[in-house]
């Protein structure tokens, strides 16, 4: 056998074998990855929402939003939706919950992001804040994003469309504000155009 | 070959010490420096790439009378990329925690310098039993390094080993430690420690 022929034959053997393994290793893993995703975006659709005993699914002109629902009401109880744009390094994803009129956050939850460790991470997690880690987050309960949510500098927040920037973080706290003024706005006409 | 075959506890060791992949060779630095900031994420890392190398090792020292050379390295790199993507879809599906903290470094375990470095450097030139034991302590060597690198800076940075508070209130993190400016401080102090026992003559 010729050289070129035992290097084409063994290469194409090796990739064949390693698409082989590779496949069938995927549709071992594939389920449960799909599984830890499902729990991941119930977890955090639960995190944003006030009680619900289900939630319903449905799409909107491409954008996907979760109705928080009780078994005895057609009310819904809240509605959350995922909101994406650009932080202070990279995308910040976040699920959103908003009461059913849309006028005030029912909770946040940051699902991706790439932030500085330490400073920017805070707006998931503060660590150094032994009492409240999740005071950044947490402070958007309940808060009316109508004209629109404000950051306020080291000072505690007075109104209630005010939100207190980590020190040391303030491109990531705005951009967490930024990001709901924007998206909340185009899913509420979204959602009410078809309500 | 004619010289003495090195005992086998040499072979392994070596990856320990005297050719220690990040310390003596500094290889394989960029995971080292970027998934480094705490004690679990520098402990993941370290497995994974040792499951890959081990993995690959044992394939590529079984088919090196079969790889022609000319194409060695593109033959090498599939089998390396295999194995790691399989480690990358194991821990997405069984630890989906850690593979989030690692995020794009474990697909990039396929790049590390230390695992084509072994197959160039030894399996495609030893027998499986000689590759397995230099895999195993070229990855112990690597997985000890990240490990303590790993707690070093977990330590300074967030008062924690392993998410276990050891630092008590009284002390205030050091913030660098956890950012990438940490990890060259930790690692230049390491490797500097390294070459200070190594002139001193302490053999392991």
């Amino acid at each position: 056998m010729n050289k070129t022929t035992k290097m084409v034959i063994v290469l194409t053997v090796i990739t064949g074998l390693s698409g082989a393994i590779l496949s069938s290793w995927d549709s071992v893993t594939k389920p449960k990855i799909e599984y830890h995703k499902l729990q991941a975006l119930k977890v955090a659709i639960s995190d944003v929402l006030p009680s619900y005993d289900y939630y319903e699914e449905k799409d909107i002109d491409g954008k996907t939003i979760y109705i928080g629902k009780l078994n005895d009401s057609t009310q819904p109880t809240g509605i959350a939706f995922k909101v994406d744009g650009s932080g202070f390094q990279g995308n910040l994803s976040i699920m959103v919950g908003v009461d059913p009129s849309f006028t005030s956050i029912t909770g946040i939850k940051v699902l991706e992001q790439i932030e500085t460790p330490g400073l920017g991470t805070k707006i998931v997690e503060d660590p150094s804040n032994k009492t409240d880690p999740f005071w950044f987050p947490e402070q958007f309960v309940g808060v009316i994003f109508s004209p629109q949510i404000n950051v306020v500098k080291n000072s505690i927040p007075q109104n209630s469309n005010e939100i207190q920037a980590i020190s040391g973080a303030t491109i990531s706290s705005k951009a967490v504000v930024r990001i709901l003024n924007e998206d909340i706005s185009i899913m509420k006409e979204l959602y009410q155009s078809v309500n | 070959m004619a010289k003495t075959p090195t005992p086998l506890s040499k072979e392994f060791l070596k990856g320990l010490w005297n050719e220690n992949p990040i310390l003596r060779m500094l290889l394989g630095l960029c995971p080292t420096l970027a998934v480094t900031n705490s004690a679990i994420n520098g402990l993941s890392m370290g497995l994974a790439t040792t499951f890959a190398l081990l993995c690959s090792s044992i394939l590529i020292s079984l088919l090196r009378k079969i790889i022609p050379s000319q194409v060695r390295i593109a033959g090498y790199i599939v089998i390396i990329a295999t194995f790691v993507t399989v480690a990358d879809k194991f821990l997405a599906a069984y630890l989906p925690e850690i593979s989030k903290a690692l995020g794009p470094y474990v697909p990039l375990i396929v790049v590390n310098c230390i695992i084509l470095g072994r197959q160039e450097a030894f399996s495609s030139k030893n027998g499986v039993g000689r590759s397995i034991i230099d895999a195993l302590g070229m990855g112990s060597g690597f997985i000890l390094v990240l490990l303590v690198l790993g707690s070093i800076r977990e330590l300074f940075g967030s008062a924690t080993i392993f998410n276990l508070q050891i630092l008590g209130d009284w002390f205030n993190p050091w913030m660098i430690m956890i950012l990438p400016p940490g990890a060259f401080l930790t690692l230049g102090l390491l490797i500097g420690l390294g070459n200070w026992l190594n002139e001193r003559k302490v053999k392991i």
